[in-house]
């Protein structure tokens, strides 16, 4: 199916993975090989996605199409990367830093682990142990794909590498902050995590690069829960705002296991984030939750999956939009029941607050529903702040700028609830529109 | 649980109840689709040369397309050269000048299927124009509607004594190059009805139009036009029924609705074409195009469906809202049991200032049914003030039956207001066990649950028809306790 189409960036990417392909971690083992040569076949098949696939129908990738990336890898400090990680560090976690797309040792940072744990670059890891890592990389490759993450696939350089043994519990959140330092830089990174049988880890990963630089970040998440396994995964997109932002996160659960992905999206110029879950044996629980904050003239993203498989699995989902100026959001839960999964009870909301007349929401919130004895319900809405409210406040003497501020903060902050780690909290709280004004 | 099983299969096998076969002499095309067929179906409707033009234009149109198949139905592919485009009973060639010319083979047929055309007759609040596979048969209370100005006749008679009204609203909501089946009719349709009230009348019965398919292989291609010019009201409804056949018949018909300012349409269907038998073979392939235009300020269109029918429902009536103020509705039931397929829905296009629309979707799936509601709701950048309220509601009856949810929500203006809801759930345990208890059998307590879950809905149809819808759900759910 050559349904996509051929430009700049897709000729440029192809002639890079015919360069350099030889010097990608991995270039020895014949299976890794040949997964990134599939993938790149595959690619140059789908090329990138259009706004006539169904999937892409409100999310046009043609001004990335129109570009040319490069990707040389220059280990020279040019001390952004030290500035970014001064403001983008949290206190409390397990450190690891990658520079335009590779590990960045002397900026990360692990405290002492538990024995069971490793925690470190993905390419250190296919160096060091590719047995381990051969069966997760040759699943993914039977995933579901689009042109973005069969790129990844067949160029990823680096990412981390979480493997936890069963029982092992991290009690300290881990932190994935990558950063870009460099203008037409494309990156490619790639996280893999498994969390064996019992075990338990939160990750935090952190996007992040200038707004005067033009870059390109296509990442890719893969996370394998064990049974009874919980993970945590929070994503905080914070790119440059004339930056495209890629991604997909997929996770697998195991019996009884517990999936909680937050999802805080607030820069970039066109950002898109697919979150996806696959409740794959009995009793698993998978909570999303999602804020989305727009302005100028940027384009958000989120596509969601829920797929219930096997029984009484439960799925609750809140995604939360605030925009405004001429910002467009789009956002795309989808639920599936399949006919085994009796007894499984999923919720799903959407809501949006447009702030300004050229702001654009589009919003689907799908269920498809295969099996009888299911509680499932979905809602969506778009407004703008309630003018009883606003009348409240004002009656009580805050001024109206004030009062919509305090509106808007409430409308996104609960999107926090579930949020316990410190330091991650107050990034985020400063990071929520609205809020008080300073004292006079 | 066993026995409940048994019974609720018993019930499901209950027969349609119109599968019939009336066998006439009719005078039909042989089958296929050229440039020459459709130059001969105008010929014999005698139509003035803009009708022509105009289907030539779109079978040309529709050359250039190809068959959509986003919609979640399954179905093999249809052949569209193996299709009789026009069967006509021989009887009403040259078209009937009074009921009294009515064939009575034919008038038996609609006394069998409860639609009487005698004037006289019970359902005398109604006026009724009945099709019959490609023509219309009878239209009954004309006279009496003339007296108001009303024009109400087969889409034949209107091209013949009102082209002007046709040429000027024909294609003006739904244009020929709207969609593969909405351009495959403008080809080819061949009769339907048409409605015209004038300013400020507000028709004094419902009008009602009546489609039968009757012969083998034809597909049946009508086209209902109704406008209701400044102040006018009319309530309208459309019911269908076809006969038992184990090959697929194909029903695309295209519907029209206008209202200038402060005019409002009721139009309100309950579809019965033959589903199909239990194994899935057989049944009426319902793919139709239906949409309003609340073309001026203050008008309403309402559109109420119940749609029970055929092997595969495709709809999404709609309702452009130009005109300020203008209001929009859309309620429906769809019951799918057996191997029935819905995909059916409605569009909102809000683009006019303090719009309003309401969607209220009861989907009700049994046996091996799927049903998935899809719709969009639109806000333009125009449309200040617009507000929206969605709520869709899906029943689940067995445990291989299927519900989906497509909701679209595009808005592009920060004062719209849209709200979106939906739930999925099977009848509870403990509903049918408290009607039990209660000494309510179980067949009569899931269809006391069912009639409550569509109760919203029903209560927007007409009389006589909340009243056969009621039944059409008793029949087809009979039996239907998981």
């Amino acid at each position: 199916m050559t349904n996509g189409t051929r430009g700049p960036f897709v000729n440029g990417v192809l002639a890079r993975f015919a360069e350099e392909h030889e010097g990608l971690p991995g270039a020895a083992l014949p299976w890794l090989r040949r997964v990134r040569s599939d993938a790149i076949g595959r690619f140059a098949e789908l090329g990138l996605p259009t706004t006539r696939h169904e999937d892409w129908k409100y999310t046009s990738v043609a001004a990335i199409e129109r570009r040319a990336f490069d990707t040389p890898f220059d280990a020279s400090s040019n001390g952004l990367a030290e500035r970014a990680l001064a403001r983008h560090a949290l206190d409390g976690t397990h450190r690891l830093v990658f520079v335009d797309g590779r590990y960045a040792p002397g900026l990360s940072r692990l405290d002492t682990l538990p024995a069971g744990a490793q925690v470190g670059s993905l390419a250190a890891a296919i160096a060091a142990r590719p047995d381990r890592l051969e069966d997760l990389f040759v699943a993914d490759d039977e995933a579901p794909a689009n042109g973005f993450t069969t790129l990844n696939s067949a160029l990823w350089a680096d990412g981390a590498w979480i493997d936890l043994a069963p029982g092992v519990v991290l009690d300290m959140p881990i932190h994935l902050l990558f950063i870009t330092t460099r203008n037409d830089l494309a990156s490619f990174p790639r996280n893999l995590v498994r969390a064996g049988a019992e075990a338990g880890v939160t990750l935090i990963e952190h996007h992040a690069g200038p707004d005067d630089a033009s870059y390109f970040t296509d990442a890719v998440t893969r996370i394998v829960l064990g049974k009874g396994a919980r993970v945590a995964h929070a994503k905080l997109q914070q790119e440059g705002r004339r930056s495209f932002h890629i991604a997909a996160i997929h996770a697998e659960q195991a019996q009884d296991s517990r999936f909680g992905s937050h999802a805080f999206a607030f820069g970039g110029q066109l950002a898109r984030s697919e979150i996806a879950t696959r409740l794959g044996a009995e009793d698993c629980e998978a909570k999303l939750v999602g804020l989305y904050v727009g302005s100028g003239r940027q384009h958000i993203d989120h596509h969601t999956c829920i797929d219930h498989a096997q029984p009484r699995g439960t799925s609750r989902e809140v995604y939360k939009g605030v925009l405004d100026g001429a910002a467009r959001a789009v956002f795309n839960g989808r639920v599936i029941v399949r006919p085994d999964a009796q007894q499984t009870d999923a919720q799903q909301s959407n809501r949006n607050l447009l702030l300004s007349d050229s702001a654009e929401v589009d919003t689907k919130p799908q269920l498809e529903i295969w099996a009888d004895d299911v509680k499932c319900a979905h809602g969506a809405t778009v407004g703008q702040l309630d003018a009883d409210q606003l009348h409240y406040l004002r009656s009580r003497g805050i001024d109206e700028a004030a009062a919509r501020s305090l509106l808007i903060r409430a409308f996104a902050a609960d999107t926090l609830e579930g949020i316990e780690h410190a330091a991650l909290r107050a990034r985020l709280e400063s990071l929520l529109p609205g809020g008080l004004p300073e004292a006079a | 649980m066993g026995n409940q099983a048994v019974q609720l299969d018993e019930l499901i096998s209950q027969d349609y109840r119109h599968g019939f076969y009336t066998p006439m002499e009719v005078d039909a095309l042989p089958h296929g689709l050229s440039e020459d067929v459709i130059r001969m179906i105008s010929a014999k409707k005698k139509e003035p040369e803009f009708m022509l033009e105009w289907r030539l234009k779109a079978f040309r149109h529709w050359l250039t397309m190809t068959e959509p198949h986003w919609a979640t139905v399954r179905h093999p592919p249809i052949d569209y050269q193996d299709i009789v485009y026009y069967s006509a009973p021989r009887s009403q060639q040259d078209g009937p000048q009074s009921l009294a010319d009515v064939d009575p083979e034919l008038l038996r047929t609609y006394e069998k299927l409860g639609v009487p055309l005698h004037e006289r007759e019970l359902l005398a609040g109604v006026a009724v124009d009945a099709v019959f596979d490609s023509v219309s048969v009878a239209t009954t209370f004309k006279a009496k509607l003339g007296e108001l100005g009303i024009i109400f006749c087969s889409f034949s008679e209107a091209v013949q004594n009102h082209p002007d009204l046709v040429r000027q609203y024909l294609g003006s909501v739904v244009p020929y190059t709207d969609n593969f089946f909405a351009t495959l009719n403008s080809a080819v349709f061949s009769d339907g009805s048409f409605c015209y009230i004038p300013p400020g009348v507000r028709c004094p019965m419902e009008l009602s139009t009546y489609f039968r398919i009757n012969a083998k292989n034809t597909g049946q291609f009508e086209r209902t036009l109704i406008i209701a010019d400044r102040g006018a009201y009319v309530s309208y409804l459309e019911g269908c029924t076809a006969p038992m056949r184990d090959e697929n018949q194909l029903h695309a018909a295209v519907v029209e609705l206008i209202a200038l300012e402060g005019a409002q349409i009721k139009y309100s269907t309950v579809q019965n074409w033959y589903p199909g038998d239990k194994d899935g073979k057989g049944g009426i392939y319902n793919f139709v195009t239906k949409r309003g235009d609340c073309r001026e300020a203050n008008s309403k269109i309402s559109w109420t469906q119940v749609e029970t029918g055929s092997a595969i429902t495709w709809k999404y009536p709609s309702v452009i809202l130009q005109g300020d103020n203008s209001v929009g509705e859309f309620h429906s039931v769809a019951l799918t049991n057996h191997y029935q397929q819905a995909d059916t829905g409605t569009k909102m296009i809000h683009l006019g200032r303090n719009t309003r629309s309401t969607i209220l979707s009861k989907g009700i799936s049994a046996g091996h049914g799927s049903n998935a509601y899809r719709g969009l709701v639109k806000v333009a950048k125009s449309a200040v003030g617009a507000r929206n309220y969605t709520q869709c509601d899906s029943l689940l009856l067995g445990d291989r039956c299927a519900a989906h949810t497509f909701p679209y929500i595009e808005v592009k203006n920060a004062s719209a207001r849209v709200e979106h809801e939906a739930s999925t759930s099977r009848i509870g345990e403990d509903q049918l066990f408290y009607c039990q208890s209660r000494g309510i059998s179980a067949e009569d307590a899931v269809s006391l649950i069912v009639s409550g879950f569509c109760k919203e809905v029903f209560k927007q149809l007409p009389m006589e028809f909340a009243v056969e819808a009621q039944k059409l759900l008793g029949v087809s759910l009979e039996g239907a306790i998981g």
